[in-house]
This record gives structure tokens, C-alpha cells and sequence, in this order.
């Protein structure tokens, strides 16, 4: 966070003490305002408001506590400092009952004026960049990044606000890219545990043992390489939300360890005695048939049915496809914004290709696509040839064709058009390049040579 | 061909009775750090206006402004030095006071006296803080506000150890800032 300078108001009758203090602030480097009253001050204080008040007590008309009152009815948190002549401490402590932060008696000693001072400003301070942040927490507790009108994801946002409140294990569904992390952020936010940590773990990028440390921590020497105790997801998320994502790769015996924290709280470091106690919220997600992993006995059961408790399935962009303009649009402000670039929207031909492209990446690939798009494009609207794909002239999907067939085929298209750049395909692709690389793999892809 | 009055100086004024020694010594120095001549102006010598029966100290203010009467030349800069208690009313007291960006300053070396704390007297410890505290006030007559390395003689003091903590001369920060202020004079 930038640090502004701070702003300060001195309110006195004296033109001297005004002009005195005035000065001594602006050697400092502060704005400073003044006002001669208490009325001038709650005139200007009702176009600006300053970080810092400076009030003197005796005052002809409104004197400084009645001042005080009138300010912390506008600024509950206003920090004020009350100066007073000796002969008025005692008004003075009365003032700090009523909230000001401390009071400085005149003649002020330079040194008790700068570290008074000091203090408030730093008070003033963490005051404001406590706001900043409560009022980004409460943003973001408003589904603020969560864009849909949809009826599929009104009843998502509405399933969100249902479990949010409770300490409900969530199991959220959906295929990549529809957004599993963002309504886990959605349901963190809006749950009592909102000014607490959300951890964040990928079971599905982490090999069984980096998982366990991940997850656990480890005490020092408890393998070759751990020179140090580190502490795990489960501990970071104390008092916060931990969200597992990709819940379905994680290994059986990840699963047990798993279920064992869930039902006693308490984990063990790798390589450490000592029961450390948790307290967090479960959000899992996966892409995966739970189900047919619990047939298949590779999803142990009983952790399903831990999981399962309330389960929030997303929909794939292709089934809410009323939502892609709206979504499209947000992703052009947003990158426009970021680039620096002055496109204003969508040409016609190049919004009717987004909705009725298919988009098996999901919102992700939207995003991905739309952020090439702004990237290319040269004019001050999206064409239809600033996108990555062509709808009219790409394969259509084959009635007939496997799931595997059209993501092969689509894989391949992506490649050809990226010229096998992986980095760029798997951005598009909405995976990342390990997993392209298997799937390269596995569908025997091969560059043909040009 | 007569001396042109008009170029950058700064001008040393006494206020009431100064130690010869102590003007000497910031005429020799305080053209190295301003890069311009420094001389000695007529003295101030009546300052019983300033007298406050109440405090019994002298306002600095008041001082400040009767030096400002003797400045003729925008390119001038004003340095009143006395050796009386200073103080403003909000303050119980100032090793001194300046204008912002104006052409006035006044320095007291009443309070950088070891003397004044009891202890035995320091004549090289006393110019070296009436050199800072001369810089000082002279630095915010070139636009110079307080400066946040304590180390620099733009830092802030409120006793005679900040004033010690201090250089006697300017971060590379103010010495840039300094420079940049005193070619807008010329």
C-alpha cells in the first residue's frame, strides 16, 4: 500500500497558533488546513475529511469538546488531539473519556508536540489502512468477481450464501475452468471466518510426498532436504478456510490421513510427535466423478461422504451461454485496462463467434481468449479476427465423436494455432504445461513438419 | 565599478550581543555548503520589542521579522544570530525559526550551550551545533522541509543530543534539492 502524506486540520481561535502550527507542519511535510472555528471546520469537514485533528478546547461559539462530539459523529474514528492552556487539563482528560487520542498543553515542549504527533499519525494510519482493507474484504464478500445472470449461477450464488454462514464441509463440482476456486473465495468470504487466511492447495500438481509435507509440514531432519520445521496448509489455515482443490487425485493413503484430521482436528508433523490441534473449513473441489472413483475403489468412501456434506455443482459455460457476453465484456474492461489499450467492445460478427463457440476450457479459456484478443487486436473494437479461434470455419464437433476424440482434436487445433508454442496452448487451454504435456503424450500429438 | 549587490549572498546579522567567535566561524563555513559569499551585515542590537515579561524569553517571530525589513535583494538570504532564549507561543522554546522558501532565519546559541545543561563550557562543540542549526534554518529558506534521515542536518531536533546526532551537512537527497532551489535564485 502507498503511503499518502497525511492530512491534517488544526482548529484554533488564535490566528498566531494557527499560523505557528501551520508552519512547524509543513516543515514536516503534512497538508495542512486550518479553521479559525468550530463551524468552519464542520463546513470544510463536510466537502474533505483529514486524517488528523488538532482542536483547541476554549473556543468562542463551539468550544473543542463540543467540536470533538460533532467530528466522531461524522468519523467515528477520527483521531484527535486536543490542545489546552494549563489551566484546562482536566477538560482535557474529559475529552480523551470522549475519544480523543491524546492532548498536548500549551506552550507545547517541541519534543512532546513531534512524538504525540508521531503517534497519532501512525494511530491515524493503521486506522486508515485497516478500513482499506475491511472495505476489500467486504467487496469481495459481495461475489464482487463472481459474473453470471444466469439462472445455473444465480442458483450457485444462492447455494454459496445458503452454506456460507455455517462451517459446512463444501464439495464443489465442475470441469476446469468454470470457476471452483473463485466460489470457494466466494463462500470464505462471506463466512464468519472472513478476516482469517483461505489456504489454497492443488492435490492435483503436488506428487504424493511433497503433498504430505505440503499439507502436514514437517519437523527439521525429518527427511534429506528438511533443514528447517516447516509449518503446513492445515496449520496456516488455523482459524481460516483451507480449500483442497483437485480432491480427486490425492493418493489412498492421502485420503486416510486426510479423513484422520478431519475427524480429530489434530495433525502430527511429518517427522514429529507432538498433536498440533486445527481449526479450519474444508472447501474441496474436483473436476472428477467422486462416484465412479468410490466404484472404482480408488476414492475411499468414507471420506466421500465427509466431503460430500453440501455439494455445489457449477455449470459448464456452454450451458449458460447467456452469461458470455457479460463475462466477455468484463474480461475486456480488465485487460484493456491493464494494456493500456482503448477498445471499447465487441464487433458484432466477433461476439456472435463467442457465444457460439463451445468453450471446453470454460471461463478460463473465455478469459485466456479474450486476453489474446485485446493483445492483437489494432482498432478500438474485438474482430472477429483478434480471436484465437473460427468458429464458422474450425471442425465442428462430430455427432458420435468421445469426449477423448473432440479434446484430442481440440488440443491439436490449439497447437497448430499457437505454432506448438506450449506455454501459450496450455494458457489457452486453461492447464497447465505438465498436464499438456501428457495429454500430448497420451494422444500421440506430433508437430507436422511444415 | 561598483559591487553588484543583486547576486546570491547570505548575510549574517547580529541579534543583541554575539560572540565575535561564533560569527566568524559560520562566516567561514557556511559558504562551502550554499556555494555563495556570506558577510556581516549591520547588528540588531535593540531587541527588547521581542522580550516577553510572561515567558522571559524573546519571540522568535518577532525577530524574524525585523530582520526581514533589512532584506532589499530577492536573492538575499537573511541570518539573524543571537544568543537570547527563543520561542514561539505554541512552543516552550526554538534553537531557531525560518521562513519557507523566504529569505529570513534566525539561529539562538542559548540553548546550545553546554552551559545551559550544567555542564562545563564547549566553545568547539557550541559552533558546531550553531553550524547545524544555522544550515538548518537556512536550508528551509531554500525550500528545504525536515527531512526523515537522522543523520541529515535537515533532520528535525528538539534538543541539543538530536542536534549532535546530526551532520553538519546535508543527505544527498536535500543536497540535491538545495542545489536545484539555489539556481532558481540566480
Amino acid at each position: 500500500m502507498t503511503k499518502r502524506p497525511i492530512s491534517i486540520l488544526i482548529v484554533d481561535d488564535e490566528p498566531i497558533v494557527r499560523e505557528s502550527l501551520q508552519n512547524w507542519f509543513r516543515e514536516e511535510n503534512y497538508l495542512v488546513d486550518v479553521a479559525a472555528s468550530g463551524k468552519e471546520a464542520l463546513d470544510k469537514l463536510t466537502r474533505q475529511t483529514w486524517d488528523l485533528f488538532l482542536l483547541d478546547i476554549k473556543m468562542p461559539g463551539m468550544d473543542g469538546l463540543e467540536l470533538q462530539r460533532k467530528i466522531k459523529q461524522i468519523h467515528p474514528s477520527a483521531t484527535i488531539i486536543i490542545m489546552t492552556a494549563y489551566a484546562s487539563v482536566e477538560t482535557a482528560v474529559e475529552a480523551m473519556k470522549q475519544g480523543a487520542y491524546d492532548y498536548l498543553v500549551k506552550p507545547f515542549d517541541p519534543d512532546d508536540l513531534e512524538r504525540i504527533v508521531h503517534k497519532a499519525v501512525e494511530h491515524a494510519q493503521l486506522l486508515s489502512e485497516n478500513r482499506q482493507l475491511r472495505d476489500k474484504i467486504e467487496e469481495m464478500s459481495r461475489f464482487h468477481q463472481i459474473i453470471g445472470q444466469s439462472a445455473s449461477m444465480r442458483r450457485v450464488l444462492e447455494q454459496v450464501s445458503l452454506v456460507a454462514a455455517s462451517d459446512t464441509t463444501v464439495l464443489i463440482r465442475g470441469e476446469s475452468g468454470t470457476g471452483k476456486e473463485l466460489i470457494a473465495r466466494a463462500i470464505h468470504a462471506n463466512s464468519a471466518r472472513r478476516y482469517m487466511p483461505i489456504v489454497i492447495v492443488n492435490c492435483g500438481a503436488l506428487a504424493e510426498g511433497v503433498l504430505e509435507s505440503e499439507l502436514f509440514g514437517h519437523e527439521k531432519g525429518a527427511f534429506t532436504g528438511a533443514q528447517y520445521r516447516r509449518k503446513g496448509k492445515f496449520e496456516m489455515a488455523d482459524g481460516g478456510t483451507l480449500f483442497l482443490d483437485e480432491i480427486g487425485d490425492i493418493s489412498l493413503k492421502t485420503q486416510v490421513d486426510l479423513l484422520r484430521v478431519l475427524e480429530d482436528k489434530t495433525i502430527y508433523r511429518v517427522g514429529g510427535n507432538t498433536p498440533i490441534p486445527v481449526d479450519f473449513r474444508l472447501v474441496a473441489a474436483t473436476n472428477k466423478n467422486l462416484e465412479a472413483l468410490v466404484a472404482e475403489q480408488k476414492f475411499r468412501e468414507d471420506l466421500y461422504y465427509r466431503l460430500n456434506v453440501f455439494s455445489i455443482a457449477l455449470p459448464p459455460l456452454r450451458e449458460r451461454r447467456e452469461d458470455i457476453p457479460l463475462l466477455a465484456e468484463h474480461f475486456l474492461r480488465q485487460f484493456a485496462q491493464n494494456m493500456n489499450k482503448p477498445i471499447h467492445g465487441f464487433a458484432t460478427d466477433a461476439m456472435h463467434m463467442l457465444c457460439q463457440y463451445d468453450w471446453p476450457g470454460n471461463v478460463r479459456e473465455l478469459q485466456n481468449a479474450i486476453e489474446r484478443a485485446v493483445l492483437v487486436c489494432k482498432g478500438s473494437t474485438i474482430e472477429p479476427s483478434d480471436l484465437p479461434f473460427q468458429v464458422n470455419n474450425g471442425p465442428s464437433p462430430v455427432p458420435g465423436q468421445s469426449l477423448a476424440d473432440m479434446e484430442r482434436h481440440h488440443i491439436l487445433r490449439v497447437l497448430q494455432q499457437t505454432g506448438w508454442n506450449i506455454s501459450q496452448s496450455a494458457r489457452l487451454l486453461g492447464i497447465d504445461r505438465v498436464t499438456l504435456y501428457n495429454k500430448i503424450k497420451r494422444y500421440h500429438l506430433r508437430r507436422e513438419p511444415t | 565599478m561598483t559591487e553588484p549587490t543583486d547576486l546570491p549572498r547570505i548575510i549574517l546579522v547580529p541579534v543583541g550581543s554575539v560572540n565575535p567567535r561564533l560569527l566568524e566561524f559560520l562566516i567561514l563555513t557556511l559558504p562551502d555548503t550554499f556555494k555563495m559569499p556570506c558577510t556581516l551585515g549591520p547588528p540588531l542590537l535593540d531587541v527588547s520589542q521581542a522580550y516577553s515579561l510572561v515567558r522571559q524569553q524573546y519571540y522568535s517571530t518577532e525577530l524574524l521579522a525585523r530582520l526581514l525589513t533589512l532584506n532589499q535583494h530577492a536573492t538575499t538570504k537573511i541570518l539573524g544570530v543571537t544568543e537570547v532564549d527563543l520561542f514561539i507561543p505554541i512552543l516552550t522554546f526554538v534553537f531557531g525559526e525560518a521562513q519557507l522558501n523566504g529569505p529570513a532565519a534566525i539561529i539562538s546559541a542559548h540553548r546550545l550551550r553546554q552551559s545551559f545543561y550544567g555542564l562545563p563550557e564547549d566553545e568547539a562543540l557550541l559552533l558546531e551545533r550553531c553550524q547545524k542549526e544555522a544550515l538548518h534554518e537556512l536550508g528551509h529558506t531554500f525550500g528545504l522541509v525536515h527531512c526523515q534521515s537522522f543523520e541529515c542536518v535537515m533532520h528535525r531536533s528538539h534538543s541539543v543530543e538530536q542536534v549532535d546526532l546530526k551532520r553538519n551537512s546535508f543527505c544527498p537527497m536535500c543536497a540535491q534539492t538545495l542545489a536545484h532551489n539555489r539556481l532558481t535564485l540566480r
